[in-house]
C-alpha cells in the first residue's frame, strides 16, 4: 500500500505519453510570465478565433492578464459586444461539420485534455500533403481535419513519416526560433485558459501548507501533553 | 453560564451525556495503537469533508446531459471559490479509497476482523461496497468522455447476467443508452441514497466496534487485566487520548490532500482522468477506456478472465467474486493468532504476495493489455499474446489463491507466543 501511493505521487512525473509514437517536444510556457500570456491572447484572437471558440471564458477574464478593460475591447473582442460575454467563435457549426467533416472544437479545455507538450508540438508539426482535403497534415496528429492556420508564420515544409525528415518548402514570416516563440506563448495561454484559477491555486496552496504545518506543531504538543501519563 | 446550560440540557436529555460517556470519554481503547490506526478516524473525516463539499457542489451543478459538463466548468471558473470546492471533492473521492483500502490493510495485518468482531468487518465491507456504488454514480456526473464510456461499460457488466442481463442494464441506464435519464438517476443517487445508507453503515460500523472493543497491533484482548474500577489496564479513554492523537493524524493528512489538491489535482490523470476534459459524446467511442484507479484491481480482473460462448459474464463473475470474497476474511483465517507480529512465515508472505498482485493488477487496470507487448512464439493455449493479460491472469490466480488457502496455510502457520497484555 505504501509503494501504492509512492506511485501514485510518481505519476505525474511520468506525463502524458505521446500518441501514435511521435516524441512530444517539451513545452517551455511559463504562466507566469504576463507579457507571453498576452502575446499568446493576441495570437489566439488573430489565427484561432475565427474557428475555435473559448466559450467557457468571458472576455472580462483576461484583465487577469494585467489588460485593461478598454485594451480588451479595442483589441481582443471582435466576437461580442459585452466584457462579460463568453469568447465565442463566429464559424457556425453545421456549415464548419460539412466543410471540415467535423466541427472545430471549443478549445477552453484544450490544454486539460491534451496537455502543452502535445499542443506545442502539434501546433509545430504540420506539413504539405496533397493527399489530403486541405492539403496540410501533421506529424502529431495523422490525417487531422485542421490546416495549418499559423502557415504564413511558419511557412511550408513537408515531412516523411519513414524516415521523419522534415524538409523547408517555403519561407514564412517568422525565422524557426520566432515561431517556436509564438506557439510557446499560443500555448501559455491556451494552459492559462485550462484553468484560470491555477496560478492562484498554487499561491493559496503555499499559504495553506504553512498554515497547517504550524497547526501541526500544536497539535503534536497537545497529543504529546496529553500522553505524558501514558506508560 | 455555560456549565448553567449544560445543567439545562442534561436534566432535560441525559442521553446526550451517557453517549458520550459511551463512545468517547469512557471507551476504553488499548494504549498501542499505532501509524495504522489513524485511518478510521480519517475515514469519517473525509467522508465528512465529501458531504461539506458536494452539497456546496450541488448549488451549482446541473444533472442535465446538455447543461453537467459546462456547469463543471462554471463551477471550475466563475463561481467564487468553486475551484477550490470542486478540487476539494475530486481529491476527496481518492484520498477516501486510498484511506479505506490502508483501514482494511491494518484489519488484515493485525486481525481485525476476527472473533468477536466479524460483524464490524462486516459492516465495513458493506460500506466499501456502498462507497463504491457512491463512486461510480458520481463519476457520471461531470459528463466528460471517460464519466460517459466508464458507465457504458460498467452498465454493460451488468447486461453480460444470463437471459434478464439485457432488461437489468435497461433498467439501470432507464434508456437504451447512458443518457440524460441515466445522469439525472445517478444523481439522485450520488446525492441523497447512496450517502444516507453511507452515514447510516457508518453509525452501525462503530456501533458494533464499541460494544466488542477495539483490537490492538498486538491482536491481545486489553479487557482480560483490569484495575480496581473495571477499566482495562492497557485501555485508555479514547477522549481526550485518542481525540488529541487522531486530530494530529487529521492535520497532517489534511496536509498531504491540500498538497495534492493546490499542486497536483490530477495526479497525472489518475485523480481527474484527461479524457474526462472532453464532452461526453454517444458517438465517439474513446481508445482507451480505464476506471478511475481505485477500480482497477478488479478491472483488470474482469478482463483477465476469458469470454466463455462469446459472454464475457465469467469475467463479471470473478470481478464480483473477487469484491464478495472479502466478507468471508473472518472465518477463512483459521490462524490461533491476530497480529502478523506473532504470526509465521506462511501468512507473512501470503500477505506479501497478495498486495504485490493486487498493486499489479491495480496498474495494469490503468493501462491499455498492449502495454506490454506481445509474445513472440504462438501456441495452442496462447487465446491471446498479450503479455500484460497473461499477467493479469497469474495476479488474479494470486489473488483468488490467497483467500481460497488461507484456512490451510494459516492453520498450519509456526506461530510465536502472544504475550498476555500488550508491548507496545
Amino acid at each position: 500500500m505504501r509503494k501504492l501511493v509512492i506511485v501514485l505521487l510518481l505519476a505525474p512525473l511520468c506525463g502524458w505519453a505521446a500518441e501514435a509514437g511521435y516524441r512530444l517536444d517539451s513545452s517551455p510556457h511559463d504562466p507566469h510570465d504576463l507579457i507571453s500570456l498576452q502575446a499568446g491572447a493576441r495570437t489566439y484572437v488573430n489565427y484561432c478565433l475565427g474557428c475555435h471558440g473559448l466559450e467557457s471564458m468571458r472576455y472580462g477574464k483576461l484583465t487577469d492578464l494585467d489588460l485593461t478593460e478598454a485594451q480588451i475591447r479595442d483589441y481582443f473582442m471582435f466576437t461580442a459586444d459585452k466584457v462579460g460575454e463568453p469568447i465565442r467563435t463566429v464559424m457556425p457549426r453545421r456549415e464548419s461539420k460539412s466543410w471540415f467533416g467535423v466541427a472545430p472544437p471549443d478549445l477552453s479545455l484544450a490544454a486539460r485534455s491534451r496537455s502543452a507538450d502535445w499542443l506545442y508540438t502539434y501546433l509545430r508539426s504540420f506539413y504539405r500533403d496533397a493527399k489530403t482535403a486541405t492539403g496540410w497534415n501533421n506529424a502529431v496528429f495523422e490525417n487531422v481535419a485542421m490546416p495549418h492556420a499559423l502557415w504564413t508564420l511558419q511557412g511550408e515544409r513537408a515531412y516523411d513519416r519513414e524516415s521523419r525528415k522534415w524538409t523547408e518548402i517555403a519561407k514564412g514570416i517568422q525565422s524557426p526560433a520566432e515561431y517556436d516563440a509564438t506557439v510557446r506563448d499560443l500555448v501559455n495561454f491556451l494552459v492559462y485558459v485550462g484553468e484560470p484559477a491555477a496560478t492562484t491555486r498554487k499561491v493559496i496552496g503555499i499559504v495553506v501548507l504553512y498554515v497547517l504545518a504550524i497547526v501541526f506543531v500544536f497539535t503534536y504538543l497537545l497529543k504529546r501533553e496529553y500522553w505524558k501519563d501514558v506508560k | 453560564m455555560a456549565a448553567r446550560l449544560w445543567s439545562w440540557v442534561d436534566s432535560r436529555m441525559p442521553s446526550l451525556k451517557q453517549e458520550w460517556r459511551k463512545h468517547a470519554a469512557e471507551y476504553y481503547a488499548p494504549k498501542n495503537f499505532n501509524f495504522w490506526y489513524f485511518f478510521g478516524s480519517l475515514a469519517l473525516l473525509v467522508l465528512v469533508i465529501q458531504i461539506v463539499s458536494g452539497i456546496f457542489l450541488t448549488m451549482n451543478y446541473k444533472p442535465d446531459a446538455n447543461l453537467a459538463f459546462g456547469s463543471i466548468d462554471y463551477i471550475m471558473r466563475d463561481v467564487p471559490g468553486g475551484w477550490i470546492i470542486r478540487y476539494i471533492h475530486s481529491t476527496g473521492a481518492s484520498a477516501f479509497f486510498i484511506v479505506v483500502y490502508l483501514h482494511m490493510f491494518r484489519a488484515m495485518l493485525y486481525g481485525s476482523h476476527r472473533e468477536p468482531r466479524e460483524l464490524v468487518w462486516i459492516f465495513g465491507m458493506l460500506i466499501y461496497l456502498t462507497l463504491m456504488g457512491e463512486a461510480f454514480f458520481g463519476y457520471l456526473l461531470p459528463w466528460g468522455q471517460m464519466s460517459y464510456w466508464g458507465a457504458q461499460v460498467i452498465v454493460n457488466l451488468f447486461g453480460t447476467v444470463p437471459f434478464i442481463g439485457p432488461d437489468l442494464a435497461l433498467w439501470i441506464r432507464g434508456d437504451y443508452v447512458v443518457s440524460d435519464a441515466t445522469l439525472n438517476r445517478f444523481f439522485a443517487l450520488h446525492v441523497i441514497a447512496f450517502p444516507l445508507v453511507l452515514l447510516g453503515l457508518v453509525v452501525v460500523h462503530l456501533l458494533a466496534l464499541h460494544d466488542v472493543g477495539s483490537n490492538n497491533p498486538d491482536g491481545v484482548d486489553i479487557k482480560k487485566y483490569q484495575d480496581a474500577s473495571g477499566h482495562p489496564l492497557d485501555g485508555i479513554p479514547f477522549h481526550p487520548y485518542y481525540t488529541v492523537k487522531d486530530l494530529m493524524g487529521a492535520v497532517a493528512f489534511l496536509g498531504i490532500f491540500c498538497f495534492v489538491m493546490f499542486f497536483i489535482p490530477e495526479v497525472g490523470g489518475y485523480f481527474l482522468e484527461y479524457n474526462n476534459f472532453i464532452p461526453a459524446d454517444p458517438l465517439k467511442t474513446p481508445q482507451h477506456i480505464a476506471p478511475v484507479w481505485y477500480f482497477t484491481p478488479y478491472y483488470s480482473v474482469l478482463r483477465a478472465v476469458p469470454p466463455l460462448f462469446h459472454s464475457q459474464f465469467p469475467g463479471v463473475l470473478a470481478m464480483g467474486a473477487a469484491v464478495l470474497i472479502l466478507f468471508f476474511l473472518p472465518w477463512l483465517d483459521r490462524s490461533p493468532v491476530r497480529s502478523i507480529r506473532y504470526r509465521g512465515p506462511y501468512y507473512k508472505s501470503a500477505l506479501a504476495v497478495f498486495v504485490v498482485a493486487f498493486l499489479i493488477l491495480g496498474y495494469l487496470g490503468t493501462e491499455s493489455t498492449t502495454v506490454w507487448g506481445q509474445f513472440g512464439f504462438d501456441a495452442f493455449f496462447l487465446d491471446t499474446k498479450d503479455r500484460a493479460t497473461w499477467l493479469a491472469r497469474l495476479c488474479t490466480v494470486v489473488y483468488f489463491l490467497f483467500f481460497i488457502l488461507m484456512p490451510w496455510y494459516t492453520g498450519r502457520d509456526e506461530v510465536k507466543p502472544v504475550p498476555e497484555r500488550v508491548t507496545h
